[in-house]
Protein backbone atom coordinates (compact mmCIF):
# COMPACT_ATOMS: atom_id res chain seq x y z
CA UNK A 1 0.00 0.00 0.00
CA UNK A 2 2.35 2.60 1.49
CA UNK A 3 6.31 2.40 0.33
CA UNK A 4 8.84 4.30 1.67
CA UNK A 5 12.20 4.29 0.38
CA UNK A 6 15.84 5.84 1.88
CA UNK A 7 13.42 8.66 3.05
CA UNK A 8 15.69 12.28 4.36
CA UNK A 9 13.53 14.79 5.63
CA UNK A 10 14.38 18.07 8.07
CA UNK A 11 14.39 21.34 8.77
CA UNK A 12 16.41 24.05 7.24
CA UNK A 13 20.33 22.53 7.73
CA UNK A 14 19.84 20.29 10.22
CA UNK A 15 18.79 16.50 8.66
CA UNK A 16 16.23 14.61 11.26
CA UNK A 17 15.20 11.80 9.08
CA UNK A 18 18.47 9.88 7.64
CA UNK A 19 17.31 7.36 5.47
CA UNK A 20 14.24 5.93 6.21
CA UNK A 21 12.53 2.48 4.70
CA UNK A 22 9.04 1.00 5.58
CA UNK A 23 6.13 -0.27 3.67
CA UNK A 24 2.83 -0.29 5.05
CA UNK A 25 0.86 -3.03 3.92
CA UNK A 26 -3.28 -3.37 3.33
CA UNK A 27 -5.17 -2.78 6.10
CA UNK A 28 -2.56 -3.32 8.43
CA UNK A 29 -1.91 -1.23 11.43
CA UNK A 30 1.98 -0.16 11.81
CA UNK A 31 3.14 1.27 15.06
CA UNK A 32 6.28 3.70 15.09
CA UNK A 33 7.79 4.24 18.67
CA UNK A 34 10.41 6.49 19.90
CA UNK A 35 10.78 9.06 22.41
CA UNK A 36 10.40 12.73 22.33
CA UNK A 37 12.89 14.10 19.51
CA UNK A 38 14.03 11.09 17.61
CA UNK A 39 12.22 11.89 14.21
CA UNK A 40 8.33 10.68 14.58
CA UNK A 41 6.47 13.77 14.38
CA UNK A 42 8.83 14.75 11.02
CA UNK A 43 8.38 11.92 9.58
CA UNK A 44 4.58 12.18 9.39
CA UNK A 45 5.07 15.58 8.37
CA UNK A 46 7.11 14.62 5.38
CA UNK A 47 4.92 12.06 4.57
CA UNK A 48 1.85 14.48 4.76
CA UNK A 49 4.21 17.13 2.77
CA UNK A 50 4.16 19.89 5.41
CA UNK A 51 8.42 19.34 5.70
CA UNK A 52 9.58 18.97 2.53
CA UNK A 53 11.62 15.55 1.47
CA UNK A 54 14.96 16.05 0.79
CA UNK A 55 15.31 12.68 -1.04
CA UNK A 56 14.17 9.41 -1.00
CA UNK A 57 10.47 8.13 -2.35
CA UNK A 58 6.69 8.13 -1.12
CA UNK A 59 4.86 5.87 -2.93
CA UNK A 60 1.06 5.40 -2.55
CA UNK A 61 -0.45 2.08 -4.51
CA UNK A 62 2.29 3.23 -6.96
CA UNK A 63 2.17 6.63 -7.21
CA UNK A 64 5.19 8.49 -6.52
CA UNK A 65 4.31 11.06 -3.94
CA UNK A 66 7.51 13.19 -2.45
CA UNK A 67 6.87 16.32 -4.77
CA UNK A 68 3.60 16.60 -4.27
CA UNK A 69 1.95 19.11 -2.51
CA UNK A 70 -0.08 18.60 0.66
CA UNK A 71 -3.70 18.68 -0.74
CA UNK A 72 -2.87 16.57 -3.35
CA UNK A 73 -1.22 13.97 -1.67
CA UNK A 74 -5.03 13.92 0.32
CA UNK A 75 -6.47 13.35 -3.06
CA UNK A 76 -4.22 10.56 -3.60
CA UNK A 77 -5.24 8.92 -0.86
CA UNK A 78 -3.17 10.11 2.75
CA UNK A 79 -4.78 11.06 5.45
CA UNK A 80 -3.23 12.91 8.28
CA UNK A 81 -4.04 13.29 11.83
CA UNK A 82 -1.16 16.04 13.23
CA UNK A 83 -0.44 15.68 16.36
CA UNK A 84 -2.29 18.22 19.11
CA UNK A 85 -5.53 17.37 16.90
CA UNK A 86 -5.15 21.21 15.43
CA UNK A 87 -8.72 21.37 14.72
CA UNK A 88 -9.73 25.08 13.37
CA UNK A 89 -10.86 25.77 16.58
CA UNK A 90 -13.33 28.79 15.52
CA UNK A 91 -15.34 26.52 13.09
CA UNK A 92 -18.21 24.45 14.28
CA UNK A 93 -17.55 21.01 14.17
CA UNK A 94 -19.69 19.76 11.42
CA UNK A 95 -17.70 22.59 9.64
CA UNK A 96 -14.40 20.71 10.38
CA UNK A 97 -15.50 17.92 9.30
CA UNK A 98 -16.36 19.34 6.28
CA UNK A 99 -13.13 20.81 5.55
CA UNK A 100 -11.81 17.28 4.80
CA UNK A 101 -14.26 16.25 2.14
CA UNK A 102 -13.79 16.70 -1.46
CA UNK A 103 -15.50 18.91 -4.41
CA UNK A 104 -17.80 16.10 -4.95
CA UNK A 105 -19.26 15.10 -1.88
CA UNK A 106 -21.94 17.88 -1.83
CA UNK A 107 -20.42 19.34 1.48
CA UNK A 108 -23.19 16.54 3.25
CA UNK A 109 -20.97 14.82 6.09
CA UNK A 110 -21.71 10.90 5.59
CA UNK A 111 -23.61 8.89 8.11
CA UNK A 112 -20.90 6.34 8.99
CA UNK A 113 -18.37 9.24 10.38
CA UNK A 114 -21.33 10.05 12.95
CA UNK A 115 -22.37 6.30 13.34
CA UNK A 116 -18.40 5.89 14.84
CA UNK A 117 -18.33 8.98 16.73
CA UNK A 118 -22.01 9.39 18.06
CA UNK A 119 -20.46 12.61 20.38
CA UNK A 120 -19.85 14.55 17.62
CA UNK A 121 -23.17 14.22 15.82
CA UNK A 122 -24.04 15.32 19.39
CA UNK A 123 -21.78 18.11 19.63
CA UNK A 124 -21.89 19.25 15.57
CA UNK A 125 -22.94 22.72 16.04
CA UNK A 126 -20.69 23.72 18.80
CA UNK A 127 -16.63 25.79 17.77
CA UNK A 128 -14.02 22.63 17.73
CA UNK A 129 -12.47 24.74 20.30
CA UNK A 130 -14.57 24.58 23.27
CA UNK A 131 -14.37 20.78 22.92
CA UNK A 132 -12.61 18.61 25.34
CA UNK A 133 -8.95 16.99 24.51
CA UNK A 134 -10.39 13.45 23.47
CA UNK A 135 -13.17 14.94 22.09
CA UNK A 136 -10.99 16.80 19.66
CA UNK A 137 -9.25 14.19 18.57
CA UNK A 138 -11.97 12.51 17.66
CA UNK A 139 -12.77 15.23 15.44
CA UNK A 140 -9.63 14.99 13.99
CA UNK A 141 -9.76 11.77 13.01
CA UNK A 142 -13.07 12.48 11.40
CA UNK A 143 -11.77 15.28 9.16
CA UNK A 144 -9.20 12.94 7.82
CA UNK A 145 -11.58 9.93 7.20
CA UNK A 146 -13.93 12.20 4.92
CA UNK A 147 -11.77 12.25 2.51
CA UNK A 148 -11.36 8.36 1.36
CA UNK A 149 -8.61 8.00 2.41
CA UNK A 150 -6.70 4.49 1.89
CA UNK A 151 -3.69 5.15 4.58
CA UNK A 152 -4.41 7.47 7.58
CA UNK A 153 -1.32 8.71 9.29
CA UNK A 154 -1.84 9.54 12.96
CA UNK A 155 0.64 11.27 15.50
CA UNK A 156 0.55 10.64 18.56
CA UNK A 157 -2.85 10.47 19.39
CA UNK A 158 -3.18 9.38 22.70
CA UNK A 159 -1.26 12.82 23.95
CA UNK A 160 -2.82 14.86 26.83
CA UNK A 161 -5.89 12.60 26.65
CA UNK A 162 -7.20 10.35 29.86
CA UNK A 163 -6.53 6.68 30.11
CA UNK A 164 -9.94 5.54 30.03
CA UNK A 165 -10.17 7.01 26.91
CA UNK A 166 -7.12 5.57 25.30
CA UNK A 167 -8.95 2.11 25.44
CA UNK A 168 -11.32 3.48 23.82
CA UNK A 169 -9.35 4.70 20.64
CA UNK A 170 -7.89 1.98 20.07
CA UNK A 171 -10.88 -0.10 19.71
CA UNK A 172 -12.13 2.80 17.60
CA UNK A 173 -9.05 2.88 15.54
CA UNK A 174 -9.64 -0.77 14.58
CA UNK A 175 -12.74 -0.95 13.75
CA UNK A 176 -12.47 2.15 11.53
CA UNK A 177 -9.83 0.26 9.85
CA UNK A 178 -12.07 -3.28 9.65
CA UNK A 179 -14.86 -0.51 8.15
CA UNK A 180 -12.95 1.68 5.47
CA UNK A 181 -10.71 -1.21 4.87
CA UNK A 182 -7.57 1.29 5.03
CA UNK A 183 -3.95 1.06 6.59
CA UNK A 184 -3.25 2.88 9.46
CA UNK A 185 0.57 4.25 10.23
CA UNK A 186 0.33 5.44 14.05
CA UNK A 187 3.12 6.87 15.86
CA UNK A 188 3.52 6.50 19.87
CA UNK A 189 5.06 6.26 23.10
CA UNK A 190 2.52 4.21 24.95
CA UNK A 191 3.39 0.60 25.01
CA UNK A 192 0.16 -0.70 25.80
CA UNK A 193 -1.77 1.22 23.20
CA UNK A 194 0.28 0.24 20.35
CA UNK A 195 0.20 -3.45 21.57
CA UNK A 196 -3.84 -3.23 21.83
CA UNK A 197 -3.93 -1.97 18.25
CA UNK A 198 -0.67 -2.48 16.26
CA UNK A 199 -0.04 -5.38 13.95
CA UNK A 200 3.76 -4.76 13.63
CA UNK A 201 5.85 -2.05 15.19
CA UNK A 202 8.99 -0.12 14.52
CA UNK A 203 11.62 1.87 17.38
CA UNK A 204 12.37 4.90 15.29
CA UNK A 205 16.17 6.38 17.27
CA UNK A 206 17.84 9.88 16.22
CA UNK A 207 16.12 9.31 12.28
CA UNK A 208 16.98 5.60 11.94
CA UNK A 209 14.79 2.35 12.62
CA UNK A 210 16.59 0.53 15.32
CA UNK A 211 14.19 -2.13 16.15
CA UNK A 212 11.44 -4.22 14.45
CA UNK A 213 8.80 -6.81 15.45
CA UNK A 214 5.46 -8.44 14.96
CA UNK A 215 3.10 -8.08 17.71
CA UNK A 216 2.61 -11.61 18.76
CA UNK A 217 6.78 -11.36 19.23
CA UNK A 218 7.37 -7.96 20.51
CA UNK A 219 9.57 -8.23 23.73
CA UNK A 220 7.81 -5.82 25.76
CA UNK A 221 11.05 -5.27 28.07
CA UNK A 222 13.07 -5.08 25.32
CA UNK A 223 11.15 -2.57 23.65
CA UNK A 224 10.15 -0.06 26.97
CA UNK A 225 14.12 0.27 27.26
CA UNK A 226 13.57 2.09 24.19
CA UNK A 227 11.45 4.45 25.46
CA UNK A 228 12.62 4.59 28.96
CA UNK A 229 14.82 8.02 29.59
CA UNK B 1 -26.36 79.29 14.56
CA UNK B 2 -28.44 81.46 16.96
CA UNK B 3 -30.97 82.32 14.10
CA UNK B 4 -31.69 78.40 13.16
CA UNK B 5 -35.14 76.50 14.93
CA UNK B 6 -34.33 73.54 16.38
CA UNK B 7 -36.26 71.66 14.15
CA UNK B 8 -34.12 72.96 11.63
CA UNK B 9 -30.81 71.89 13.01
CA UNK B 10 -32.64 68.50 14.10
CA UNK B 11 -33.11 68.45 10.09
CA UNK B 12 -29.77 69.33 9.15
CA UNK B 13 -27.68 66.81 11.50
CA UNK B 14 -30.20 63.91 9.95
CA UNK B 15 -29.19 65.04 6.39
CA UNK B 16 -25.28 65.04 8.12
CA UNK B 17 -25.88 61.42 9.58
CA UNK B 18 -27.35 60.42 6.16
CA UNK B 19 -24.06 61.31 3.98
CA UNK B 20 -22.21 59.31 7.28
CA UNK B 21 -24.44 56.30 5.88
CA UNK B 22 -23.12 56.88 1.85
CA UNK B 23 -19.55 57.64 3.67
CA UNK B 24 -20.18 54.03 5.40
CA UNK B 25 -21.47 52.57 2.20
CA UNK B 26 -18.42 53.00 0.63
CA UNK B 27 -16.26 52.41 3.38
CA UNK B 28 -18.18 48.91 3.86
CA UNK B 29 -17.62 48.20 0.58
CA UNK B 30 -14.23 48.79 0.29
CA UNK B 31 -13.22 47.29 3.36
CA UNK B 32 -14.57 43.68 2.61
CA UNK B 33 -12.66 42.93 0.27
CA UNK B 34 -9.76 44.48 2.20
CA UNK B 35 -10.68 42.32 5.14
CA UNK B 36 -11.23 38.66 3.17
CA UNK B 37 -7.50 39.29 1.38
CA UNK B 38 -5.97 40.32 4.70
CA UNK B 39 -8.08 37.60 6.63
CA UNK B 40 -7.03 34.95 4.03
CA UNK B 41 -3.16 36.02 3.82
CA UNK B 42 -1.96 38.36 5.62
CA UNK B 43 -1.45 40.29 2.40
CA UNK B 44 -2.12 44.16 3.12
CA UNK B 45 -3.44 45.49 -0.17
CA UNK B 46 -2.28 48.75 -0.90
CA UNK B 47 -3.34 49.08 -4.36
CA UNK B 48 -6.97 48.53 -2.92
CA UNK B 49 -8.08 51.46 -3.88
CA UNK B 50 -6.84 51.86 -7.24
CA UNK B 51 -8.88 48.94 -7.56
CA UNK B 52 -11.95 50.87 -6.68
CA UNK B 53 -10.86 53.13 -9.34
CA UNK B 54 -10.70 50.36 -11.81
CA UNK B 55 -14.46 50.01 -10.72
CA UNK B 56 -15.11 53.53 -11.38
CA UNK B 57 -13.30 54.06 -14.58
CA UNK B 58 -15.11 51.29 -15.88
CA UNK B 59 -18.31 52.81 -14.95
CA UNK B 60 -17.55 55.76 -16.61
CA UNK B 61 -16.73 54.15 -20.39
CA UNK B 62 -19.52 51.93 -19.98
CA UNK B 63 -21.23 55.31 -19.65
CA UNK B 64 -19.87 56.42 -22.12
CA UNK B 65 -20.31 53.89 -24.57
CA UNK B 66 -24.21 53.74 -23.47
CA UNK B 67 -24.71 57.48 -23.89
CA UNK B 68 -23.65 57.03 -27.46
CA UNK B 69 -26.22 53.87 -27.53
CA UNK B 70 -28.91 55.96 -25.81
CA UNK B 71 -28.46 53.13 -23.06
CA UNK B 72 -28.40 55.98 -20.51
CA UNK B 73 -31.77 54.37 -18.27
CA UNK B 74 -30.29 50.62 -18.11
CA UNK B 75 -26.73 50.88 -18.33
CA UNK B 76 -25.38 51.56 -14.63
CA UNK B 77 -26.78 47.83 -13.27
CA UNK B 78 -24.70 46.44 -15.78
CA UNK B 79 -21.99 48.55 -15.28
CA UNK B 80 -21.96 47.25 -11.52
CA UNK B 81 -21.19 43.69 -12.62
CA UNK B 82 -18.59 44.96 -15.06
CA UNK B 83 -16.46 46.92 -13.00
CA UNK B 84 -16.70 43.32 -10.45
CA UNK B 85 -15.12 41.22 -13.57
CA UNK B 86 -13.03 44.03 -14.81
CA UNK B 87 -11.32 44.82 -11.03
CA UNK B 88 -11.67 41.08 -10.30
CA UNK B 89 -9.70 39.75 -13.77
CA UNK B 90 -6.79 42.16 -12.68
CA UNK B 91 -6.82 41.06 -8.78
CA UNK B 92 -6.88 37.74 -10.24
CA UNK B 93 -4.11 38.58 -12.63
CA UNK B 94 -1.91 40.73 -10.14
CA UNK B 95 -2.46 37.32 -7.76
CA UNK B 96 -0.77 35.09 -10.54
CA UNK B 97 2.20 37.42 -11.59
CA UNK B 98 3.00 39.46 -8.46
CA UNK B 99 1.55 38.38 -4.81
CA UNK B 100 1.80 34.80 -4.82
CA UNK B 101 5.36 35.16 -4.66
CA UNK B 102 5.31 37.37 -1.60
CA UNK B 103 3.36 35.28 0.69
CA UNK B 104 5.15 35.17 4.06
CA UNK B 105 6.85 38.65 3.42
CA UNK B 106 4.30 40.79 4.80
CA UNK B 107 6.64 44.64 4.78
CA UNK B 108 7.95 43.05 0.73
CA UNK B 109 3.80 42.95 -0.22
CA UNK B 110 3.17 46.25 1.37
CA UNK B 111 6.10 47.75 -0.51
CA UNK B 112 5.22 45.81 -3.87
CA UNK B 113 1.68 46.88 -3.58
CA UNK B 114 2.13 50.26 -2.84
CA UNK B 115 4.24 49.99 -6.31
CA UNK B 116 1.68 48.89 -8.00
CA UNK B 117 -0.64 51.07 -6.74
CA UNK B 118 1.57 54.15 -8.43
CA UNK B 119 1.93 52.21 -11.49
CA UNK B 120 -1.45 52.36 -12.08
CA UNK B 121 -2.35 55.51 -11.07
CA UNK B 122 0.22 56.36 -13.47
CA UNK B 123 -1.53 54.13 -16.06
CA UNK B 124 -4.93 56.14 -15.47
CA UNK B 125 -3.36 59.56 -15.33
CA UNK B 126 -1.74 58.35 -18.79
CA UNK B 127 -5.16 57.30 -20.16
CA UNK B 128 -8.13 59.02 -18.85
CA UNK B 129 -5.84 62.39 -17.99
CA UNK B 130 -5.54 64.14 -14.63
CA UNK B 131 -8.94 65.60 -14.75
CA UNK B 132 -11.31 64.02 -12.76
CA UNK B 133 -13.66 62.53 -14.45
CA UNK B 134 -17.91 61.91 -14.20
CA UNK B 135 -20.00 59.28 -15.77
CA UNK B 136 -23.36 60.28 -17.04
CA UNK B 137 -25.47 58.89 -14.25
CA UNK B 138 -29.14 57.33 -15.49
CA UNK B 139 -31.81 59.79 -14.10
CA UNK B 140 -33.55 57.82 -11.23
CA UNK B 141 -30.52 57.59 -9.53
CA UNK B 142 -30.78 61.71 -9.18
CA UNK B 143 -32.52 64.07 -6.72
CA UNK B 144 -33.91 63.03 -3.52
CA UNK B 145 -36.75 62.21 -1.33
CA UNK B 146 -38.51 64.03 1.56
CA UNK B 147 -39.57 62.36 4.08
CA UNK B 148 -40.62 65.68 6.24
CA UNK B 149 -40.26 68.89 5.90
CA UNK B 150 -36.38 70.84 4.87
CA UNK B 151 -35.45 67.17 4.72
CA UNK B 152 -33.96 65.74 1.66
CA UNK B 153 -32.57 62.16 1.05
CA UNK B 154 -30.39 62.06 -2.09
CA UNK B 155 -31.39 58.71 -3.75
CA UNK B 156 -27.55 58.03 -4.90
CA UNK B 157 -27.07 57.46 -1.05
CA UNK B 158 -30.13 55.36 -0.80
CA UNK B 159 -28.86 53.63 -4.02
CA UNK B 160 -25.25 52.92 -2.72
CA UNK B 161 -26.54 52.16 0.96
CA UNK B 162 -28.91 49.18 -0.21
CA UNK B 163 -26.13 47.80 -2.94
CA UNK B 164 -23.71 47.88 0.31
CA UNK B 165 -26.42 45.90 2.39
CA UNK B 166 -26.80 43.39 -0.76
CA UNK B 167 -23.28 42.76 -1.24
CA UNK B 168 -22.44 42.14 2.56
CA UNK B 169 -25.10 39.91 2.88
CA UNK B 170 -23.97 38.28 -0.85
CA UNK B 171 -20.38 38.10 1.37
CA UNK B 172 -21.86 36.54 4.38
CA UNK B 173 -23.78 34.20 2.67
CA UNK B 174 -20.54 32.87 0.48
CA UNK B 175 -18.36 33.09 4.12
CA UNK B 176 -20.44 30.78 5.69
CA UNK B 177 -22.55 28.77 3.31
CA UNK B 178 -20.29 28.58 0.35
CA UNK B 179 -17.65 25.74 0.37
CA UNK B 180 -14.92 28.41 -0.57
CA UNK B 181 -16.24 30.05 2.69
CA UNK B 182 -15.15 27.27 4.35
CA UNK B 183 -12.08 26.76 2.83
CA UNK B 184 -11.06 30.47 3.54
CA UNK B 185 -12.13 30.12 7.02
CA UNK B 186 -10.15 26.93 7.71
CA UNK B 187 -7.24 28.16 5.43
CA UNK B 188 -6.65 31.94 7.51
CA UNK B 189 -6.73 29.79 10.56
CA UNK B 190 -3.93 27.24 10.01
CA UNK B 191 -2.97 27.27 6.12
CA UNK B 192 -0.50 24.24 6.95
CA UNK B 193 -3.15 22.07 8.34
CA UNK B 194 -5.51 23.32 5.51
CA UNK B 195 -3.66 22.02 3.27
CA UNK B 196 -2.76 18.25 5.02
CA UNK B 197 -7.00 18.14 5.20
CA UNK B 198 -7.24 18.15 1.41
CA UNK B 199 -7.67 22.00 0.46
CA UNK B 200 -6.06 23.59 -1.99
CA UNK B 201 -4.86 26.57 -0.13
CA UNK B 202 -2.99 28.31 -3.59
CA UNK B 203 -6.21 28.27 -5.35
CA UNK B 204 -8.42 29.65 -2.39
CA UNK B 205 -5.74 33.09 -2.16
CA UNK B 206 -6.35 33.11 -6.28
CA UNK B 207 -10.07 33.28 -5.40
CA UNK B 208 -9.86 35.45 -2.40
CA UNK B 209 -7.93 37.99 -4.22
CA UNK B 210 -9.27 38.00 -6.93
CA UNK B 211 -13.14 38.32 -5.27
CA UNK B 212 -11.78 40.86 -2.90
CA UNK B 213 -10.58 43.29 -5.59
CA UNK B 214 -13.76 42.27 -7.34
CA UNK B 215 -15.39 44.00 -4.53
CA UNK B 216 -13.34 46.97 -4.68
CA UNK B 217 -14.50 47.14 -8.09
CA UNK B 218 -18.27 47.62 -7.12
CA UNK B 219 -17.25 49.97 -4.61
CA UNK B 220 -15.77 52.06 -6.80
CA UNK B 221 -18.91 51.51 -9.09
CA UNK B 222 -21.35 53.07 -6.19
CA UNK B 223 -18.52 55.82 -5.69
CA UNK B 224 -19.20 57.25 -9.14
CA UNK B 225 -22.96 58.01 -7.97
CA UNK B 226 -21.32 60.21 -5.25
CA UNK B 227 -18.48 62.04 -6.39
CA UNK B 228 -16.32 62.13 -9.38
CA UNK B 229 -13.02 60.06 -10.05
CA UNK B 230 -9.95 61.09 -10.16
CA UNK B 231 -6.32 58.66 -10.60
CA UNK B 232 -5.98 59.27 -6.94
CA UNK B 233 -9.36 58.95 -5.70
CA UNK B 234 -8.75 55.65 -4.83
CA UNK B 235 -5.77 56.49 -2.83
CA UNK B 236 -7.90 58.78 -0.50
CA UNK B 237 -10.02 56.13 0.68
CA UNK B 238 -7.14 53.54 1.47
CA UNK B 239 -5.97 54.96 4.75
CA UNK B 240 -10.07 55.41 6.11
CA UNK B 241 -10.76 51.53 4.83
CA UNK B 242 -7.25 50.28 7.15
CA UNK B 243 -8.73 52.07 9.95
CA UNK B 244 -12.03 49.97 9.10
CA UNK B 245 -10.27 46.59 8.55
CA UNK B 246 -8.10 47.44 11.43
CA UNK B 247 -10.66 48.43 13.94
CA UNK B 248 -12.94 46.08 13.59
CA UNK B 249 -10.99 43.41 13.98
CA UNK B 250 -9.78 41.54 10.75
CA UNK B 251 -11.08 38.43 11.03
CA UNK B 252 -14.65 39.49 12.01
CA UNK B 253 -17.15 40.51 9.13
CA UNK B 254 -19.81 41.83 12.71
CA UNK B 255 -16.46 44.01 12.97
CA UNK B 256 -15.92 45.23 9.80
CA UNK B 257 -19.50 46.57 9.99
CA UNK B 258 -19.71 48.28 12.74
CA UNK B 259 -16.49 49.83 12.71
CA UNK B 260 -17.41 51.12 9.14
CA UNK B 261 -20.30 52.38 10.36
CA UNK B 262 -19.10 54.15 13.22
CA UNK B 263 -16.17 55.08 11.72
CA UNK B 264 -18.41 56.90 8.96
CA UNK B 265 -20.95 58.21 11.16
CA UNK B 266 -17.89 59.93 13.62
CA UNK B 267 -16.60 61.43 10.47
CA UNK B 268 -19.56 63.10 9.10
CA UNK B 269 -21.33 64.57 12.24
CA UNK B 270 -17.82 65.69 13.50
CA UNK B 271 -17.13 67.28 10.50
CA UNK B 272 -20.53 69.15 10.42
CA UNK B 273 -19.79 70.18 14.22
CA UNK B 274 -15.88 71.39 13.39
CA UNK B 275 -13.38 71.75 10.36
CA UNK B 276 -12.50 68.32 8.17
CA UNK B 277 -9.20 68.11 9.72
CA UNK B 278 -9.77 68.44 13.26
CA UNK B 279 -13.06 65.68 12.94
CA UNK B 280 -10.35 63.32 11.36
CA UNK B 281 -7.88 63.25 14.16
CA UNK B 282 -10.36 63.24 16.80
CA UNK B 283 -11.58 60.03 14.90
CA UNK B 284 -7.86 59.09 14.62
CA UNK B 285 -7.20 59.44 18.25
CA UNK B 286 -10.83 57.57 19.30
CA UNK B 287 -9.55 54.47 17.05
CA UNK B 288 -5.75 54.89 18.29
CA UNK B 289 -7.13 54.63 22.00
CA UNK B 290 -9.42 52.08 21.77
CA UNK B 291 -7.17 49.57 19.64
CA UNK B 292 -4.62 50.18 22.73
CA UNK B 293 -7.39 48.58 25.08
CA UNK B 294 -8.54 46.45 22.49
CA UNK B 295 -5.49 45.12 20.07
CA UNK B 296 -7.69 42.57 17.82
CA UNK B 297 -10.36 44.82 17.20
CA UNK B 298 -14.07 45.41 18.16
CA UNK B 299 -15.09 42.07 17.60
CA UNK B 300 -13.20 38.46 18.40
CA UNK B 301 -14.47 35.06 18.87
CA UNK B 302 -14.33 33.60 21.94
CA UNK B 303 -12.80 29.87 21.79
CA UNK B 304 -10.03 28.51 23.62
CA UNK B 305 -7.17 28.14 21.34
Amino acid sequence: MLEVRNLHAGYGQSEVIHGLDFTVGDSEILAVMGRNGMGKTTLFKSLIGIVPVRSGSIQLKGQELSGEESFRRVRHGLAYVPQGRLIFPTLTVEENIRTGLDAASGGTVPDYVYGIFPVLHDMRKRRGGNLSGGQQQQLAIARALVSNPSVLLLDEPTEGIQPSIIKELARTLKRIRDLRQLSILVSEQVLSFTLEIADRLLVIEKGHFVHESRREDVDADSIARYLSV
Amino acid sequence: MSETTSAEFFATLLMQGFAGISLFSVLLLMALGLAIIFGQMGVINMAHGEFMAIGSYTTYILSVLASEQGWLDIYFPFSLIAAFIVAGVAGYLLEIVLIRHLYQRPLDTLLATWGVSLILQQIFRSVFGAREVSPELPEWIMGSVQPGEGIDIPVNGLFVLGLAGLVTAGVALMMFRSRWGLQVRATSQNRLIAGAVGIDTQQVDRITFALGCGLAGVAGAAFTTIASTGPTSGSLYIVDTFLVVVFGGAASMVGTLASAFTIGQAQSILEFLMTGSMAKVLTLVTVVGLLMMRPEGLFTAKVRR
